[in-house]
């Protein structure tokens, strides 16, 4: 016995479930939003109970699970038509339930306001179009579209005319903030300018007023389960299938179309539905943002503490700092950014470059820029970390053969050590990246929001805008799972969320362990 | 390139390339090396003998100035390279290090090509013509003896090179920048024999155009590959002279007892 301890026996088996149980946790989280976050998309049938007391249920069986009763099993059937019952989803005892079928007449709408419906086909109608069957509502809604696209010019025209109204506006605000005798006359012709385009306004208006009321004219009428008629704009229908009559193929067609919808398309319904093109793009650029900050600072810090800098008790004092850094609660970092960057930096700069503009703040409120200096402060000691780790395993006798050859400490560092070192920078940025994309805390102190209208990227001047707020996948997560009116409706989005957010920092990590191990190939000493 | 720098080579061996005086080096608080007096005669190999921590190597990088990398280090006394102090304001440490080019005891090669091996001292020089360079290229692998075994693999790396070989390279890329004296801190001590020999002949050769000053512990090897011994003990110079008078008739006990092997 005495010798079973002595060998470590016990150390072994220790160590090796702590590694199982980790492995265990990680397997699991993984697993569970894989299972969950892969599934919300694909297509699922829709069943029809008919109850004993007579009334009948058409939706989809979404949870199992034993009876209130004690007694047998329930069923959660997610209905739907929220317009019609209040309410997405009921619980129906089993027992209860005479007969279930799966009609192939039945159809799954997705709207863009209301969540689902679910029902048959009555009847289409519009002008010059009419029908009972699903050609028809096919043709109705290829109708719909060529419409939209026009009412989609007029809101362009809009947005380009309000755009210009803007401009000439901060302008005029400008010139009367100088108070100057002088730019009365250009006032004056601004305000002309104004004039006719507000003009212009009114026009387009009228058009969208007709626009709307033609789109109007299209519409389907369907039948719910319990009988009830509701007749619906054809505009509203985003997507409809008849679950029960697709095959896995055409299933599959669903499935990537609703995934396509999901990188490209805009949230709808309090983001529990529709795309999450806005987020993810706001995800990825604060995280490229943040290391265009971070990554910099980090390694010219660290060659400073490394290399120029006289070891002795205060290096080694600012290296303890460094370390702990890293340790400080994320919203705290938050709550620093807020005060520094957001009120004092943004402040400043407002009333430096855009005194017309105040009170309204430019850049004095939170934005992805302000965001993504809060996170490069947050992740610069672990590349400062990293960088002094990679700077130090570099052997003394390449330093040495360096200067023996007559180079200067800027060559030694240029041309050899930062090179060599790279591999290890890399790593540090990888880590700074993960923990960068996992933070939800500070972002929502500078700048992250529920939804933003427009992207902190896109084609009018200057294209890059960095006092926007943007939107962001973690805090996403955050506010549709907890922040939303509707949660279990919500919840399918959430593990779709997850999953995708865990795969944008998968794919980014990638990226720099590839560019990581190139690296190494050309510059690790002795593993050739 | 810096041909002009170059003390023109005196015709009479004698006259000293460096001229150790009255040397005293500490690290912080302790003494390492006391009161040298020692000449290096020009195109000559002088072998630096003694037991581990008598501070040969210590004296080796005094002269080119490597202990300016250790913090708390402080040199007295003249060291005189063509007649300047080398730790006097006259002289720049990066002009030094390529005039007193250093070889290490463990091969040192960067993780570049060969090429670039060679020629990084001349980069750093701020040498950028392509013939100048691939001409020093030429010149220092044949000075090196390694011009045959690498010539057709040039831009290959020079981690993929025996342990030899690299300790070659490290040569070549000293000669390459031209310098006038050689410093080798026991370049054969991670070598096998064969690979020894090979070295040992090529300083045989080097000793026709450079002045070499070689740390070893082999005693064998002093003797064969060296004109000129100083034996270091505890940092004090026990005796100097010509490499056959040590050898064969030593004045100082100590000096006979360490090269005969009875301590060290």
């Amino acid at each position: 016995m005495k010798k079973y301890w002595r060998e470590g026996e016990p150390m072994v088996w220790a160590t090796g479930a702590a590694m199982a149980l980790t492995l265990m946790i990680a397997a699991t989280l993984i697993v569970v939003i894989l299972v969950n976050g892969l599934g919300v998309f694909w297509p699922k049938n829709l069943t029809l109970a008919t109850l004993d007391d007579g009334s009948r249920v058409l939706g989809e069986i979404t949870q199992r699970k034993p009876a209130a009763s004690g007694e047998g099993m329930r069923l959660q059937f997610k209905i739907g038509n929220r317009d019609l019952y209040g309410l997405d989803f009921r619980w129906i005892d089993e027992a209860n339930i005479v007969k279930r079928e799966e009609p192939a007449a039945a159809l799954t709408l997705e709207r863009k306001e209301y969540g689902n419906f679910y029902g048959m086909l009555t009847s289409v109608s519009g002008p010059n179009l009419s029908g009972t069957d699903l050609p028809a509502l096919e043709r109705l809604l290829e109708r719909v579209k060529e419409e939209a696209e026009q009412a989609r010019n007029l809101d362009k025209e809009m947005a380009a005319l309000n755009r210009d109204v803007a401009k000439l506006e901060q302008h005029r605000q400008k010139l009367t903030h100088q108070g100057d005798e002088k730019n009365a006359e250009d006032v004056a012709a601004i305000d002309r300018r104004l004039q006719e385009l507000r003009a212009g306004f009114d026009r387009i208006m009228a058009d969208q007023a007709a626009a709307a009321a033609e789109l109007r004219g299209y519409t389907a009428t369907f039948v719910a389960a319990d009988g009830r008629e509701k007749t619906l704009q054809a505009f509203d229908i985003v997507r409809y299938y008849p679950p029960n009559a697709l095959g896995a193929f055409a299933k599959s067609w669903v499935y990537l179309d609703k995934v396509k919808e999901l990188f490209v398309g805009e949230p709808r319904e309090a983001n529990t539905e529709g795309g999450l093109f806005p987020a993810i793009f706001g995800t990825v650029m604060l995280i490229f943002l943040m290391s265009l900050f971070s990554f910099p600072l980090g390694v010219l810090a660290a060659v400073y503490l490394k290399e120029y800098a006289k070891d002795g008790p205060l290096v080694r004092m600012v290296r303890i700092a460094v370390n702990n850094l890293a340790g400080i609660p994320s919203i705290v970092y938050g709550i620093f950014g807020l005060g520094f960057f957001v009120y004092g930096l943004g402040s400043g700069l407002d009333q430096l470059l855009f005194p017309e503009r105040l009170p309204t703040p430019t850049f004095g409120t939170g934005g992805i820029l302000w965001a993504s200096l809060t996170l490069a402060l947050l992740t610069v000691p672990v590349v400062i970390v990293a960088t002094e780790e990679a700077l130090g395993a570099i052997p003394s006798g390449i330093r040495e053969g360096s200067l023996a050859l007559g180079s200067t400490k800027f060559q030694t560092l240029v041309r050899i050590l930062l090179p060599m070192a790279s591999p290890g920078i890399m790593t540090g940025l990888i880590l700074a990246m993960a923990r960068a994309a996992g933070e939800v805390a500070p972002l929502m102190i500078t700048g992250v929001v529920k939804l933003a209208p427009t992207l902190p990227l896109d084609g009018t001047f200057p294209f890059l805008h960095l006092d926007r707020k943007f939107m962001h996948l973690g805090f996403h997560i955050y506010d549709i799972a907890f922040q939303s009116p509707n949660v279990e409706a919500a919840l399918p989005m959430v593990y779709v969320t997850t999953l995708l957010l865990v795969l944008i920092v998968l794919m980014m990590s990638s990226l720099a362990i590839y560019l990581r191990n190139k690296m190494k190939k050309r510059y690790t000493y002795g593993t050739f | 390139m810096d041909q002009d720098t170059r003390v023109t080579p005196a015709a009479e061996p004698d006259v000293p390339v460096i001229d150790v005086k009255k040397l005293n080096f500490y690290y912080g608080n302790s003494q390492a090396l006391y009161n040298l007096n020692l000449t290096f005669p020009r195109r000559q190999v002088t072998a630096l003998i003694g037991p581990s921590g008598c501070g040969k190597s210590t004296f080796l990088r005094c002269l080119n100035r490597m202990n300016d990398l250790v913090d708390g280090t402080r040199v007295e006394g003249e060291i005189l390279l063509g007649g300047t102090d080398i730790n006097g304001p006259a002289m720049d440490v990066i002009e030094l290090r390529r005039r007193v080019g250093m070889v290490f005891q463990k091969s040192n090669p960067f993780p570049k090509s060969i090429y670039e091996n060679v020629i990084y001292g001349l980069r750093s020089a701020g040498v950028k013509d392509k013939a100048a360079l691939g001409e020093a290229v030429e010149r220092s692998l044949k000075g090196a003896a390694l011009w045959d075994e690498v010539k057709d693999r040039l831009q290959e790396s020079a981690l993929g090179m025996s342990g030899g070989q690299q300790q070659r390279l490290c040569i070549a890329r000293a000669i390459a920048v031209n310098p006038e004296v050689i410093l080798m801190d026991e370049p054969c001590s991670a070598l096998d024999p064969k690979s020894t020999a090979r070295v040992e002949e090529l300083i045989g050769e080097l000793r026709q155009d450079y002045t070499i000053i070689i740390v070893t512990h082999n005693m064998q090897q002093a003797a064969r590959v060296s004109d000129y011994t100083a034996f270091l003990y505890e940092g004090l110079l026990v005796e100097h002279g010509a490499t056959k008078k040590i050898f064969m008739k030593p004045k100082n006990k100590q000096t006979e007892d360490y090269i005969t092997g009875r301590f060290g």
